[in-house]
């Protein structure tokens, strides 16, 4: 026997080794919720690799840096008058998509709505591969450390990029969209129908579970649907590049990835998503005086009658419900009429003065077609002087009485002249704390 | 009465052009090499292998850890020590990868064996041989870890002759050139 086995000393040690990794394989198969057992070997190969990556990848981004920021600026003047362009551009797009999305989170809260947020991001630098076409992930330079955990989403301004399947101490291993091993929930765009994209063996990302009956064009956009509980729902995946019927009962659509898979540098990962009810107050200009006065007040008084010909009030005892009075948009502002509070509103397309009486939100005037008209002061951008619409941060309940307008409606306010000199005396809408207001 | 030579030395043929050339045991060139390359030289290929695809996608295409199996076994003329280095430098490709530990592993193991026991039989000193055996040994160890995946983990994975055989072939131009700068740190025994 001792012959033997010496004879064969090589192939006997070759089938113990083989036999070994087999056995280990099978495990992990038979495991393959869990990487526990094969997880030191794991850290000790990255805590090896990850180190030397890092090093090199925070070498060529000094040098790059140093290179961008101090040698190549050529062009970086015409650039940047460039980039002024495009920001006045932008500007005057926030005004309509602020109208928009107050409209949109009216609605939302009629409708008892909850919506994701993506709370907290942590940035990354992409600093390895998996190092073979088989297994389609990368590492990026964050760990455990800064917050990352299994399963987070990772994405980029583009679109997303993938999920956390390990952590270490310093590092994380992120699963590629084009894995054949991810899954995303997604939906697209126009049509609204559900699938599945995942990853190929050859390293395409394919959108799966659409039924054959269905149309889908190429160009349409893939959004995620927030189904998996991973990625924050509406976040761009990328655009169908090929569609046609499948050989089972579902299409087969071909993805092109909006995040260049490719050649990744830097990533977000979202560390935590927030499933809360949009609040009115949200991202609101800040409250004015004027603002809250109005809607504390019992009953608003009407703006008094003024003797075209003298100027003056013909009777300051007299007032008005909110409403009953209207008086041209162009002829009232908050800050120049502080006698009276009247409760106005304006629309571009609309010259005459509406009284504010229910959410208009599913109102004729779109926001998009002539807001931005009436925001713009002279200079073609928002005016900063402008009554904002909100009901000041109140809850939803007293906007009872003050009803939010049309987003394409702007309400102008004029209150009393309060008698502390702290509380906006000049009626400049300057911002004062809800607190400090006389009840 | 002038003796005849036994047996010519080398004996050599010509297969394609390409001389491999027999040897003997008593002619078996066997090399060691020192601790900071036998552990320096496979974490650098491995290093390359999880770092350059980051900036050019296609070297997905190469496999430096394998081709580093073939030149060490091929040298140090032991199965034995052939299939080890096989084995680890595989399950640390695998634990970077990020898949079942065994994949890369067995099929490092074999391409090792196999490697280091066919350098016992012939010279693969030559530009020619290392370019062939390469091709070989490439092809073997992608059928290996292509049955294991699919036979044992049930990856789904593609197999396309063209892509394999273009792939060998880029991996034996490589190999070849590696091998070249790999011989400054060959030492004799």
């Amino acid at each position: 026997m001792e012959n033997i086995v010496g004879r064969y000393r090589n192939v006997t040690i070759l089938v113990a080794i083989l036999f070994a990794q087999v056995l280990g394989l099978a495990i992990q198969v038979k495991r393959s919720s869990e990487n526990s057992s094969t997880r030191l070997i794991r850290v000790w190969t990255v805590a090896t690799i990850t180190p030397l990556e890092k090093g090199i990848v925070g070498l060529q981004s000094g040098i790059a840096g140093i290179w961008h920021n101090y040698f190549y600026l050529r062009g970086v003047r015409q650039e940047n008058r460039d980039l002024k362009a495009e920001i006045e551009q932008l500007r005057l797009e926030q005004v309509r998509l602020k109208d928009d999305a107050e409209q949109a989170r009216r609605l939302q809260l009629l409708l008892n709505f909850k919506e994701q947020f993506i709370s907290r991001t942590v940035a990354a630098q992409v600093i390895g591969s998996s190092g073979t076409e088989q297994s389609r992930s990368v590492y990026i330079d964050k760990g455990v450390r800064d917050g990352i955990d299994k399963g987070m989403a990772v994405i980029t301004a583009d679109g997303v990029v993938g999920k956390v399947v390990q952590v270490f101490h310093s590092t994380a291993q992120v699963l590629l969209i084009s894995d054949q091993l991810s899954g995303v929930g997604t939906i697209l765009e126009d049509s609204r129908l559900q699938g599945v994209l995942r990853g190929t063996a050859s390293g395409e990302v394919v959108l799966d579970k659409i039924m054959n009956d269905e149309e889908v064009q190429p160009g349409a956009r893939v959004l995620t649907s927030g189904g998996d509980q991973i990625f924050p729902k509406g976040l761009l995946v990328g655009t169908v590049s090929k569609s046609s019927h499948g050989p089972e009962s579902f299409l087969s659509i071909k993805i092109k990835p909006a995040a260049n898979l490719g050649k990744l540098e830097e990533v977000l990962v979202i560390t935590k998503n927030e499933e809360k009810q949009p609040s009115l107050a949200e991202d609101a200009a800040p409250v004015r005086a004027v603002d809250v006065l109005a809607q504390r007040l019992p009953s608003v008084p009407d703006k008094p009658k003024v003797d075209p010909v003298t100027g003056k009030p013909v009777d300051s005892s007299s007032s008005t419900k909110p409403g009953d009075s209207a008086k041209p948009a162009n002829s009232s502002t908050g800050a120049s009429t502080n006698q009276t509070s009247t409760i106005t509103a304006r629309s571009s397309s609309q010259p005459s003065t509406t009284t504010i009486k229910l959410p208009s939100a599913t109102g004729s005037n779109r926001p998009g077609d002539s807001a931005p008209a009436a925001h713009k002061n002279g200079n073609g951008l928002a005016s900063k002087n402008e009554t904002s619409a909100k009901p000041s941060g109140a809850p939803p309940a007293s906007t009872a009485t003050t009803n939010p307008p049309s987003p394409a409606i702007k309400p102008t306010h004029s209150v009393p002249k309060p008698a502390k000199p702290q509380t906006d005396a000049q009626g400049t809408g300057d911002t004062i704390p809800a607190q400090d207001v006389p009840q | 009465m002038r003796r005849e030579p036994a047996i010519p030395f080398p004996h050599r043929t010509f297969l394609n052009n390409v001389p491999i050339t027999y040897t003997s045991n008593e002619q078996i060139e066997v090399y060691r090499f020192s601790v900071p390359v036998t552990i320096g030289v496979p974490l650098l290929a491995l290093f390359l292998q999880a770092f350059i695809p980051l900036r050019f996608p296609f070297f997905g295409m190469f496999d430096l850890p394998l081709l580093v199996v073939i030149f060490f076994a091929v040298a140090r003329r032991n199965p034995v020590a052939g299939l080890l280095t096989g084995a680890v430098i595989g399950l640390v490709q695998d634990s970077l990868a990020g898949q079942p530990l065994g994949l890369y592993g067995i099929a490092k193991t074999v391409v090792g064996y196999g490697a280091s026991s066919l350098g016992v039989k012939l010279d693969v000193e030559n530009a020619g041989s290392r370019f062939l055996v390469t091709i070989f040994f490439y092809v073997v160890h992608e059928i290996v870890y292509f049955s294991v995946a699919r036979g044992l983990v049930r990856l789904n994975l593609h197999w396309s002759w063209p892509h394999e055989l273009w792939s060998a072939l880029a991996n034996a131009i490589v190999a070849v050139l590696l091998f070249t700068v790999l011989d400054r740190f060959k030492q004799r025994t």
